[in-house]
């Protein structure tokens, strides 16, 4: 404990104009008319189109590879084996890589010998229509050779398996040595034991990756790519072996993220055939290619030993987790640091031991998708709450209750945090918001449930995160934003637009915000980690507040009054405590234009800076902080048939400060969504490293039937570290659906499925083994 | 490949060109009009992000050929508006918060405007059910469904009032 708990219930009362309104975001009106451009609508004169060829095995040699005939094909103009890319390679590390058993983090950019996973791709083709590039690649002659594979995680890690990565496929371990864990089990009146599993997950934006290349005059390769990180620019130079200032990634709206369009996809591919061409090429990749393009959320089994008094008081537990990483290692030593921090769930716990491994298999790769190990880490810890609850015949949330984390507390990692923790607020919120129960209708049983987690904002606080955007205000008062950052649909851009009309006494419509092109805006970092809003909010804030004292100290020496009397609200400055003293803001601006007073200003937004955290113990600061919050279902569930209807779903969430409260419904309702994929019907099945679920048939994610109006309980206690005390939401708002629909589900069938998607033939599996056995055996 | 000249109206204008057999509507609205709105999502008209009116009934114009809508009348999200004015669906998903990233939002509002014009005053069920071939990621449907809805009513008074 570090002091006092801070007292969060007592929010400062600020007076907002702008922030806090759900104003119509800056990008809608384009987007309902179909008028806005995304990365696929954009074509060049005299442009190829690509195609990506790929391994129909997933362990293999190849020992042949033969493309004279596709080249012969008039109309190809190019094809590129790993012959023709030298000693080429993709980094899929991002800067400050820290897993603790950090290997060569590497991809071959085209299958040179190793196939290692269905789908790694095995040559490019750039064509004058895509029905060549496409005819071509059937023309590509090759052979391989089968390799024994290992397509379980806990089999890579026996003697004797396939390597697939290192010496021994293990990728990355944490562990986490707190307190006394001995002394905590002995304190413990019960010991409570459970494994949960979780599945391969496909992001499934509605827009497939996409892109366009073109080479320029100063020998610039730009790429209009659908992308959540325009950074990539310096991975993308590094894999072409040319300077990071000959590469630009200019971004457009990008039609869904999620994490899916966080590391690389086609950018390498594009350059290297516009480099080879000198033309222009789009690759778009088909639904399919993007079921085969990316990586997935990874598949943990994390089992959970708890210790806890008859009153229901944690005393101890020892978490183990396994990750599948995949064929590659992408961002799996982060996803399984996430795991580890979020691993107990928002709970006060004295004594913790965590051993968390990400293992290498040739299973497709996996790396970020929204909820990043928290997720998982989640889907277990909330489940082992109503395991417990049930053991000790207590009331689910009183058990939570009991063990919430409060503002001061330490977290597994030791960090104490210093924000508000709402825990308990959201859960009662949520639950209450359920309303009446359902009846019950022969085999239709309801079924409740919750989860809550602890899910971090901003990225790691040893990466050094900063963040950058330029605000400056026209001579006719109307301002500009320009930043790097991507807008993958939550509002990004819109949300940097309301705070900087807020600081600077402007309409929303009055605000332009340039963004996403890595040659002209500021680099604002990554839209990833629910840090978008939290790291470039906080550097327009800091920008536009320099530029707002600076006009409001023109203004308060043309009123004659101390600049804390005046401020500015529709386009105009004025003393507070006497507003008919007032001018435009365009009148002011051209003062501060003609006096040479600078209108503009560029500045740099910096997270907190900590080193690395003690490898032996896991003790130390990972992240700047964290949101809190949960979700309450009610499900019908079919008990002859399986079938689960999810009935009311309530997200409650302490975001901070909701920047457009509409658009932070809007991730919460989508975030149920999701969530609801995920508990239920999701799952990128692998059969011996073969992808069974290619296309949306057989991948099912929720439609406008399967869900049920969701409600939205936003609470803001203006404590955290983004702009106006705002946390996040985008990750915040899936992480705890999965487990409260899970939970629901057993609560409604008396067992529990103990992992996802919990299927209507895995439920029904379950009630026959609960049933006495019919018949003769 | 041998080339079909085809006539159509396309949002109230005349349209004409040339195209393959095999030429999917998705492509010759796109590539050859410009029409960028209408988006591909899948190809196998799961998705619906591609949803165009056809002679009167929502089609994925990614399983549709060009020559099949050959003397047809189709409709697509820029045909939506009239007259520089928001179509009453527009202005709700506009007000109602109805999208966030966009993609799919040309081929629901197409696959709505019809629904409309089937049922003027769907309930909650009746819309879930008639955009239940339209996939989005991000809203939950919650707001898509809220917008229609008030669409509906929007476009139920505009009627009363005329």
């Amino acid at each position: 404990m570090t002091g006092a708990p801070q007292d969060w219930t007592r929010a400062p009362n600020v007076n907002l104009r702008q922030v806090g309104k759900p104003l119509v975001r800056t990008d809608v009106p384009g987007k309902a008319q179909g008028r806005t451009r995304f990365a696929g609508d954009h074509v060049m004169p005299n442009m190829l189109h690509a195609k990506v060829l790929r391994a129909p095995k997933a362990s293999a040699r190849l020992t042949r590879l033969d493309a004279a005939k596709a080249r012969a094909l008039e109309g190809v103009v190019c094809v590129l084996t790993a012959a023709d890319l030298a000693d080429r390679r993709a980094a899929t590390d991002i800067p400050g890589q820290t897993g603790r058993k950090r290997l060569a983090t590497d991809q071959q950019i085209l299958v040179r010998e190793r196939v290692r996973y269905h789908g790694e791709p095995l040559a490019l083709i750039a064509a004058e229509t895509l029905a060549l590039a496409e005819r071509a690649a059937d023309l590509i002659e090759y052979d391989l050779e089968p390799l024994p594979g290992v397509f379980d995680p806990v089999e890579a890690l026996k003697p004797g398996a396939p390597i697939v990565q290192g010496t021994d496929n293990v990728v990355a371990t944490y562990k986490v040595r707190k307190g006394d864990l001995e002394a905590g089990f002995a304190e413990a009146e019960r010991v409570v034991e459970n494994t949960f599993r979780t599945q391969f997950v496909e992001h499934a934006f509605l827009e497939p990756e996409v892109g366009l290349a073109w080479v320029d005059e100063n020998e610039v390769i730009n790429i209009r790519v659908s992308t959540q990180v325009i950074e990539h620019f310096r991975a993308i130079a590094d894999a072409l072996g040319v300077a990071h200032n000959q590469v630009r990634i200019l971004g457009s709206m990008v039609g869904g993220g999620f994490g899916g369009k966080e590391d690389v996809t086609v950018e390498i591919y594009l350059a290297l055939l516009a480099q080879a061409t000198g033309r222009p090429v789009r690759l778009a990749y088909t639904r399919e290619d993007s079921f085969f393009g990316h990586g997935k959320r990874h598949p943990f089994v994390i089992t959970h030993r708890t210790g806890v008094t008859q009153d229901g008081r944690i005393t101890a537990v020892q978490i183990t987790m396994t990750a599948d990483a995949g064929a590659y290692v992408f961002l799996s030593p982060y996803v399984l640091l996430y795991a580890v921090v979020a691993g107990p769930g928002p709970y006060r716990i004295d004594n913790v031991h965590i051993d968390a491994r990400a293992v290498a298999t040739n299973n497709m790769y996996t790396s970020a998708f929204r909820g990043f190990g928290a997720a998982q880490a989640c889907v277990a810890h909330e489940q082992q709450m109503d395991e417990i609850a049930k053991e000790l015949g207590l009331d689910r949330l009183e058990l939570r209750r009991r063990n919430f984390l409060r503002t001061g507390d330490e977290i597994a990692t030791g960090y104490a945090i210093e924000s508000a923790v709402w825990s308990d607020d959201c859960m009662t919120k949520a639950w209450a918001a359920l309303g009446e129960r359902a009846p019950e209708d022969g085999p239709v049983k309801i079924g409740r449930g919750v989860a809550t987690y602890q899910q971090s904002y901003g990225r790691i606080t040893w990466l050094h995160d900063t963040s950058e955007a330029w605000v400056g205000v026209e001579i006719d008062a109307t301002v500009v934003v320009r930043s790097g950052v991507t807008d993958i649909g939550a509002g990004q851009v819109s949300a940097l637009a309301q705070i900087a009309a807020e600081l600077l006494g402007v309409s929303l419509g009055e605000v332009t915000v340039y963004n996403s092109d890595s040659a002209t805006t500021p680099l604002a970092g990554t839209t990833t980690a629910t840090r978008a809003l939290y790291m470039t909010g906080n550097a327009v804030h800091l920008a536009a507040e320099a530029l707002r004292g600076r006009l409001i100290g023109r203004a308060a020496e043309e009123f004659g009054v101390a600049p804390s009397e005046v401020d500015l609200a529709e386009s105009r400055a004025f003393v507070i405590d006497a507003p008919d003293k007032s001018m435009a803001l365009k009148d002011l601006v051209g003062i501060c234009a003609s006096e040479g007073i600078h209108r503009s200003e560029l500045a740099m937004f910096r997270a907190p800076f900590t080193g690395e955290i003690d490898p032996e113990t896991g003790q130390g600061r990972v992240h700047p902080d964290y949101a809190f919050g949960a979700h309450a279902v009610e499900v019908a569930v079919d008990t002859e048939t399986g079938e689960v209807t999810v009935l009311k779903s309530v997200g409650a969430h302490d975001v901070g400060q909701a920047i457009n409260p509409a658009a932070v419904a809007g991730q919460i309702e989508g975030g149920a969504a999701q969530g609801q994929g995920y508990a239920l019907s999701e799952a990128m099945i692998y059969r011996d490293g073969e992808l069974m679920t290619p296309s949306f048939s057989e991948y099912l994610i929720p439609t406008a039937m399967d869900m049920p109006r969701v409600q939205s309980i936003i609470l803001e206690s203006r404590s955290g570290l983004g702009p106006f005390g705002a946390k996040g939401i985008g990750e915040p708002a899936l992480t705890p659906v999965a487990p409260a629909i899970a939970n629901a589900v057993a609560d409604a069938i008396g067992r529990r499925v103990f992992e996802l998607p919990i299927t209507p033939e895995r439920i029904v599996m379950a009630l026959r083994e609960a049933e006495p056995r019919k018949g003769p055996r | 490949m041998a080339k079909t000249d085809i006539k159509l109206t396309v949002n109230g204008q005349e349209a004409a060109g040339s195209v393959e057999p095999r030429t999917l509507l998705i492509h010759f609205l796109r590539e050859q009009l410009g029409l960028t709105g209408s988006h591909i999502g899948c190809e196998t008209s799961h998705c619906g992000a591609c949803t165009v009116d056809l002679n009167g009934k929502s089609v994925k114009s990614c399983t549709v050929f060009a020559v099949q809508a050959d003397g047809g009348e189709v409709l697509t999200v820029e045909g939506l508006a009239q007259g520089g004015e928001l179509h009453p669906l527009q202005a709700a998903f506009a007000e109602d918060h109805g999208l966030q990233c966009g993609f799919c939002t040309p081929g629901m509002l197409v696959r709505a405007h019809r629904l409309l014009q089937e049922n003027p005053d769907p309930s909650d069920a009746e819309v879930r059910v008639g955009i239940s071939g339209n996939l989005c990621r991000c809203t939950g449907y919650q707001n898509i469904v809220k917008a229609i809805r008030n669409a509906a009513q929007a476009m139920r008074e505009k009627e009363a009032a005329q």
